[in-house]
């Protein structure tokens, strides 16, 4: 008998045990009998006219099973990989939908978009065969900015969508902002570019497709996110396979981060194929091939404006975003830099009015969509840069601007002008417990330090809220969700009283395993040891919406709550019962079911044993067995947030910034497992720090070739670029969720970019550089410095 | 990849017949930039001959004025030897500089020079201390060997058996690391001999290549405030996404000195 390892705890990771000895189950792992390799062939061009493909070559080509394009897809009447949401301008008119064929179908649109399916025996035969594929493209001007591609005369993407525009979205109250800056005593103004992030989960995106006549089922293997969701979107809405007749299994992924939140064509097409070839088909990635066809993130143009009152305090907030979107509706895409984005300009302040316009843009290139954070770190990052620009052109401390203007403790419940509505927080605290832990007082010193040896220290602050939890599903529909965004979990308890937990949820790294099994063990007090998670497998659990908006302990954990409170109730009439009391007497505590008042008591593996053995037991009033269910669809969103600070120093000869110190003080609602706690804000800062300082998707202008396209162009942070993380939590609880979580998944990632850039444009800011773009490079910053320090001109 | 034949001759003739022998084959020494180039099929050679298994072409020998090293000797092997430290530490502190502990581990010296990347280390060692490329078939000066992108003086079936370096009084290397890819996005290796100083140049253009003015400022001076005032032309250097020509330009200048100052030291 092992023993209960509750809340507030920090046991070892059960799930490390097999990720650490080799023996995770990943869907490159899996191999079925008699399978085929696909491999998919992507289009070289940004933009081009797909005029026809040749198949003979490489049909002729040895061990070839077939060759699958567009107009096989158009002949067999599939449907377009849908989008998720869908979003209107001012005047209600809905954004464009083009289609989003599953294979590109006459036109294709950006670099790696997908133009055949090659299956063959082997992974090499598939691969000789696809360089003989002819295919006869008439190549046309890509454009790949935002800036570029709304200008008049770009290139257009699809016939029907002018100027590129999918949506002129817009929320806040445009006429209140207006009156606000007539009257402000300062405006702050900046433009600013968010740059394009390229998620790199450690296991590239992979997929198998079985169909079994016998039974007219398929299965597919994915590396997924959310395998429910798959099931509808691809099994409802592009297959036509009813779904009871597929099953989609996400077995071990290693990382997602968003990227593998999708219904991807890559699922479709396979699972297509391998009913077409009766075999099974199997398709992994090459990290090459996951650059050009993973959703990319973030990717805005920015032009903000903070009006002021003379004290400092926020008069009103103005933001126009330029917002990326690719080549095509990905299924979340026009959501996040709208509905994800606007709602959190209010950020930690009591700004009264706020107006947010956003642009979202068609281009060619890579389809945008979440990446952790989603929409949350580009507002946070508008926000705090803006409030520093302001507080230096007011000559006003940054950290006494931001107190003049956070919303008090008190204050909460706080109904902010841009839809969302914070249940609790403390910003303040946070602030204080930041400012305190990363030793502020003696920067100056540090700062001298620095000089002397010829370096430019900085201090960056980020006081930030962001909205996670996905969602109330009322709420969201108003939005454009064309889904619900709840979240279900069956608690069965066997006969011996063991407990295997059914949750939508997915883990892919995030210690969900262990996690759940602590709110099981502390709640029904069973051993930690004797509880399982199962996941990831539509035939195995009831139903979910899958892990992503740092929602799986907000929503999936509050499914589990309620189906363990089922449980307990249940288990409180079997041992009414056996008792022989009144229900109402009896109580639930460590594992025990009592007569309140008395010694009389039942273990919950007696009740469990009586519930499947129900010799002695309320037939008339209850069914014998011991498994419940619950779902939990959120009243409102979790609004995590806190301080980070980050500390750099530059070296003006090379342009280099060294990241020196980073403290987080966050608040995260209760902290079911401190360790897990940890290490995902180690992660998400690490990720923020990687956007800030070395991350960025290069395209090229006119060819739409991605230039940054490899390990070797693409710089992601790495462990010698950190400092040891001073990471703390300063929590107030959430007053809707049942255990009063918030979630903390991407509240690094949304913090951090911010407070780095901030601690850069700091250390620079003796020079007059004001702001600095992300990444902020070495070139960048050397940049930078050499027009510093021209002689200023006037103006 | 694609399929092709593998040889693992013994006897370096075998080697050099079996390269003449079958057209388009490649040697594989490390593989650690050939292999990569296999996988993405931008390479499609019919057969490998392994140089893995040839005697002669591992290790470190020292004859009083040079130190020879043979061109299957990994980077780890130089970074750690205790001869190349003592006699050319800059050289071993190059070698410690190449990419991670596993491609320091397979890749060699001789496979690095023959592929001779615009942005590989060893070309600036090898160029700034005027070594000699040892081959089957005769010795080439290093001025004479590196000829431009991933270009050299080897003849097709010459394969590289040795560096041969003359010993310096001093001598440093300093690199700028590529963000992403950590190979040198600007390297520049300074040698002084008793007739003067040379001063290599990696990654900041096309192939390496030596700085005369900055030769003749250390020449009279050793010292890094002898060249601080010196800028590069900017003609020719590299722009990519991660370096302007001007900012690679300015960061020549910087790395020249840091390679003083650590020569110095
Ligand atoms: C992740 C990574 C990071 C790296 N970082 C760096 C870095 O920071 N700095 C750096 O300089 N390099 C770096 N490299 C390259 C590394 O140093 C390689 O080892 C080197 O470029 C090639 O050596 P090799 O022995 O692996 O040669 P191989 O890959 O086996 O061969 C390379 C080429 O040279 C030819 N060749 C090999 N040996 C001989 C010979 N004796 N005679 C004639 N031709 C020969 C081969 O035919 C082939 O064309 C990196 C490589 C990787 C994979």
């Amino acid at each position: 008998m092992g023993n209960v390892i509750g809340i507030g705890a920090a046991p070892k990771r059960k799930e490390d045990q097999r990720f650490l000895t080799g023996r995770g189950n990943y869907v490159s792992d899996i191999k079925r009998p008699g399978m085929a390799a696909g491999v998919f062939v992507r289009s070289p061009h940004g933009h081009a006219l797909l005029r026809g493909i040749d198949k003979s070559a490489a049909l002729a080509s040895s061990g070839v099973i077939a060759v699958l394009t567009g107009d096989d897809v158009k002949a067999d009447g599939l449907g377009s990989l849908p989008c998720g949401w869908g979003i209107s301008d001012a005047q209600g008119v809905p954004m464009k939908e083009p289609p989003f064929p599953m294979l590109a179908q006459g036109k294709v649109r950006f670099v790696g978009d997908m133009v055949a399916f090659v299956v063959a025996e082997t992974p090499e035969q598939a691969n000789a065969a696809a360089e003989l594929l002819a295919i006869d493209y008439e190549v046309l001007p890509s454009v790949v900015g935002v800036l570029e591609a709304v200008r008049p005369g770009a290139p257009q993407l699809f016939d029907d969508v002018p100027n590129n525009i999918c949506c002129d979205w817009e929320l806040g109250d445009k006429a209140a902002v207006e009156t606000a800056f007539r009257k402000a005593a300062h405006v702050a103004k900046l433009s600013l570019v968010n740059n394009r992030l390229i998620g790199n989960p450690m296991e590239p995106r992979a997929a198998i497709a079985e169909y079994e006549p016998g039974t007219d089922r398929f299965t597919l293997w994915t590396t997924s996110q959310f395998p429910h969701v798959v099931r509808f979107l691809m099994g409802a809405l592009v297959l036509n396979i009813p779904q009871h007749k597929l099953r989609v299994v996400a077995p071990d992924v290693g990382g997602g981060f968003g990227v593998k939140q999708f219904h991807y064509g890559e699922e479709a097409v396979i699972t297509w194929a391998a009913k077409r070839v009766k075999r099974p088909v199997k398709w992994v990635a090459s990290r090459s091939e996951g650059y050009i066809s993973d959703r990319h993130g973030r990717d805005h143009v920015t032009e903000a404006e903070l009006a002021l009152d003379e004290t400092g305090k926020f008069l009103a907030f103005r933001v126009n975003t330029l917002a990326n979107m690719g080549g095509y509706l990905s299924t979340f895409g026009p959501n996040i830099p709208t509905n994800l984005y606007g709602p959190l300009l209010g950020g930690v302040y009591t700004t009264p009015a706020i107006y947010c316009n956003v642009k979202v843009v068609f281009t060619n290139t890579v389809p945008v969509d979440a990446y952790r954070g989603a929409g949350r770190p580009e507002a946070t990052f508008v926000l705090e840069r803006i409030v520093d620009v302001a507080a230096s052109e007011m000559g006003i401390d940054r950290v006494e601007i931001r107190r003049r203007n956070m919303i008090p403790k008190e204050a909460y419940p706080y109904q902010t002008p841009v839809l969302v509505q914070y249940d609790s927080g403390d910003p303040m605290g946070c602030l204080d417990g930041a400012l305190v832990a990363a030793n502020v007082n003696n920067f100056g010193i540090r700062k001298a330090a620095s000089a002397s040896k010829g370096k430019f220290r900085g201090l960056g602050y980020s006081t930030y809220v962001e909205a996670c939890g996905l969602a109330p599903s009322r709420f969201a529909g108003r939005l454009g969700a064309r889904g619900g965004l709840y979240e279900s979990a069956t608690v069965r308890v066997h006969p011996t009283g063991q407990v295997t937990v059914m949750i939508g949820t997915h883990n892919h790294g995030q210690g969900h395993e262990t996690t759940f099994a602590q709110i099981v063990s502390d709640k029904l007090g069973v051993a930690f040891e004797n509880v399982d998670i199962v996941f990831g497998d539509t035939d195995r659990v009831q139903f979910g919406m899958g892990t992503y908006g740092s929602r799986s302990l907000v929503v999936g954990g509050a499914a589990l709550s309620k189906a363990t409170d089922k449980v307990i109730a249940k288990g409180k009439k079997i041992a009414a019962h056996l008792l022989e009391a009144a229900e109402v007497d009896i109580q639930f505590e460590s594992g025990k079911f009592s007569v309140a008042g008395t010694d009389r008591a039942k273990t919950f593996e007696e009740i469990a044993g009586a519930a499947y053995v129900p010799h002695d037991y309320p037939l008339e009033i209850l069914e014998p067995g011991l498994e419940e269910q619950a779902y939990y669809d959120p009243v409102n969103f979790t609004y995590p947030g806190g301080c980070h600070i980050a500390e750099v120093e530059v070296d003006p000869e090379t342009g280099t910034v060294t990241l020196v110190n980073y403290t987080a003080v966050d608040d995260v609602g209760t902290v079911i497992n401190p360790m897990i706690v940890e290490g995902q804000l180690h992660g998400g800062i690490v990720q923020g720090v990687g956007q800030a300082l070395f991350e960025s998707a290069v395209y090229d202008e006119g060819s739409g070739q991605l230039l940054s396209g490899s390990l070797m162009d693409y710089c992601m942070p790495r462990a010698d670029h950190l400092p040891m993380m001073k990471v703390a939590t300063h929590s107030t609880l959430c007053t809707h969720t049942p255990m009063g979580v918030k979630g903390c998944g991407e509240v690094g990632t949304i913090g951090s970019p911010a407070a780095v850039i901030n601690a850069v444009v700091d250390a620079l800011s003796h020079l007059g550089v004001t702001h600095v773009d992300m990444p902020a490079t070495p070139n960048r910053i050397w940049r930078l410095l050499q027009n510093a320090s021209l002689p200023v001109a006037a103006e | 990849m694609r399929p092709f034949a593998y040889h693992q001759p013994h006897q370096i003739p075998d080697a050099a017949k079996l390269l003449t022998s079958i057209e388009d084959s490649k040697l594989v020494a490390g593989g650690m930039t050939l292999i990569p180039t296999l996988k993405q099929r931008l390479a499609n050679p019919p057969a490998l001959v392994d140089l893995s298994k040839l005697g002669n072409l591992k290790g470190i020998a020292d004859d009083g004025v040079t130190v020879t090293i043979g061109a299957m000797t990994p980077h780890a092997v130089v970074a750690a030897s205790k001869l190349v430290q003592q006699k050319i530490p800059g050289l071993a502190a190059l070698a410690s500089m190449i990419g991670d502990p596993a491609v320091r581990s397979r890749g060699t010296i001789g496979g690095s020079v023959a592929n001779n990347d615009p942005a590989a280390d060893y070309p600036a060692g090898v160029l700034g201390l005027g070594a000699t490329i040892v081959t089957t078939t005769r010795e080439i000066a290093a001025d004479k060997f590196f000829l431009g992108l991933f270009e050299t003086a080897l003849e097709p079936g010459e394969i590289i058996t040795a560096i041969r370096f003359p010993v310096p009084l001093k001598a440093g290397y300093a690199k700028f690391k590529a963000p992403a890819s950590r190979y040198a996005l600007v390297g520049v290796f300074v040698a002084k001999f008793a007739d003067g100083v040379r001063v290599a140049v990696t990654g900041a253009g096309p192939g390496v290549f030596r700085v005369p003015q900055m030769e003749a400022a250390l020449s009279g001076n050793f010292d890094p405030s002898a060249i601080a005032a010196i800028k590069i032309d900017t003609d020719g250097l590299t722009s990519d996404i991660h370096a302007e020509a001007d900012y690679r330009a300015h960061l020549v200048t910087v790395m020249a000195k840091r390679a003083v100052d650590a020569a110095l030291n």
